[in-house]
């Protein structure tokens, strides 16, 4: 009989933690989720830096030649090379943008280097 | 009676005190004085949020202190060791663009980050201040940001002029994005209002989309800021540290 009594609010309290449990695994569980999404989030923002980083290049090279070429009068050898290194530096570019390497002339992953920087201090 | 869709008619510059020194003209235009508003607003907001600190944190001390903290985090993450000491740089860039693209969502205000020279300012003095940072710190070899390492020396005449080219793209890229996105949102907006003005019965459905697109751009502003901001510590991170 006294075993019974004393079990009886232990049970709950165990009902209880079981319920605590399970629903903060639940809402850890929606919390992932949620994380995961975020990189579609930010896809669309990706393709527009991606799009202007490649004609942004082109186009500002493109125009340097033509300044060069009006300068120096070397029409039309200064714009068609620096049309065609616009398109190799936006290639460049793009694909560091898409590494996840920075912008641009950065090289190692912005965090990632930060983070051996100070495990070297 | 058809109604005169003009969406481009908010980015008009129209001078509200007239100023013409020496034949150039400095009036003082609808652009500047909400320059002035935001550098207020954002003058107010540090200096009276924080006037009477709290430990528990009242509402303005708040947006003080997490705006503060937003960019801090931002600084210490991606610019690197020795970053820190730029952050008064950064919190002001990132404030400012923040504020110009938030005010430029109240009706009738004029948004000056939908100007490229704005936007092209902005980026030239990140430029020019992290390429100054970089010479000062590292003197000649800052240009060993342009040599790619362990790359065959022929090789080099042609990767030398891509680095080049990629580091002078960094302003225009960098003002582009914010223009073009401040610009094209808010002309989406302006074009579906007038659709909404010029269909009588229907115009619910306009109006509806422009409030979708009205918290589309409420996202976009902060979020390009956020953009402009997080790309000037990368670049002052290269600076500091050369990879």
């Amino acid at each position: 009989m006294t075993d019974g009594d004393a079990n009886d609010p232990l049970r709950e309290l165990g009902r209880r933690i079981e319920g605590a449990q399970r629903a903060r695994d639940a809402t850890e569980r929606a919390q992932a989720s949620r994380e995961s999404a975020k990189p579609m989030g930010s896809a669309l923002a990706l393709a527009w830096r991606v799009g202007l980083e490649l004609i942004v290049a082109i186009l500002v090279a493109t125009g340097l030649g033509w300044a060069f070429d009006r300068w120096l009068g070397t029409r039309p050898w200064g714009m068609i090379l620096m049309f065609f290194l616009g398109v190799a530096a936006g290639m460049v570019n793009v694909w560091r943008t898409v590494s996840g390497m920075g912008m641009a002339v950065g090289y190692g992953k912005a965090s990632a280097a930060a983070a051996e920087e100070e495990d070297e201090d | 009676m058809a109604i005169e869709i003009k969406p481009l008619e908010q980015f008009k510059i129209e001078p509200i005190v007239p100023l013409h020194p020496f034949g150039i003209d400095a009036s003082f235009t609808n652009s500047a004085l909400l320059m002035v508003i935001a550098v207020v607003l954002i003058t107010a907001l540090t200096v009276l949020g924080t006037r009477r600190a709290a430990l528990v944190p009242g509402r303005w001390q708040s947006i003080a202190e997490m705006s503060y903290e937003f960019v801090a985090d931002m600084v210490e993450t991606n610019a690197g060791h020795g970053g820190m000491a730029y952050f008064p740089f950064v919190f002001s860039l990132f404030m400012f663009v923040l504020l110009g693209n938030l005010l430029g969502l109240v009706p009738y205000s004029f948004t000056f980050t939908s100007h490229i020279i704005v936007t092209f300012a902005l980026a030239a003095v990140v430029f020019i201040g992290v390429t100054i940072v970089g010479f000062a710190k590292h003197g000649m070899h800052f240009l060993k940001l342009f040599v790619p390492a362990g790359v065959p020396a022929v090789l080099l005449l042609l990767l030398v002029p891509i680095e080049l080219l990629s580091y002078f793209i960094r302003p225009f890229t960098l003002s582009i994005r914010l223009f073009a996105n401040m610009l094209a949102g808010h002309t989406m907006l302006a074009i579906f209002a007038g659709f909404a003005a010029s269909v009588p019965l229907f115009g619910i459905l306009p109006v509806g989309i422009d409030v979708a697109i009205y918290f589309l751009e409420l996202l976009v502003a902060a979020l390009q800021a956020y953009v402009f901001a997080i790309l000037t510590c990368l670049y002052l991170r290269d600076a500091l540290h050369l990879h």
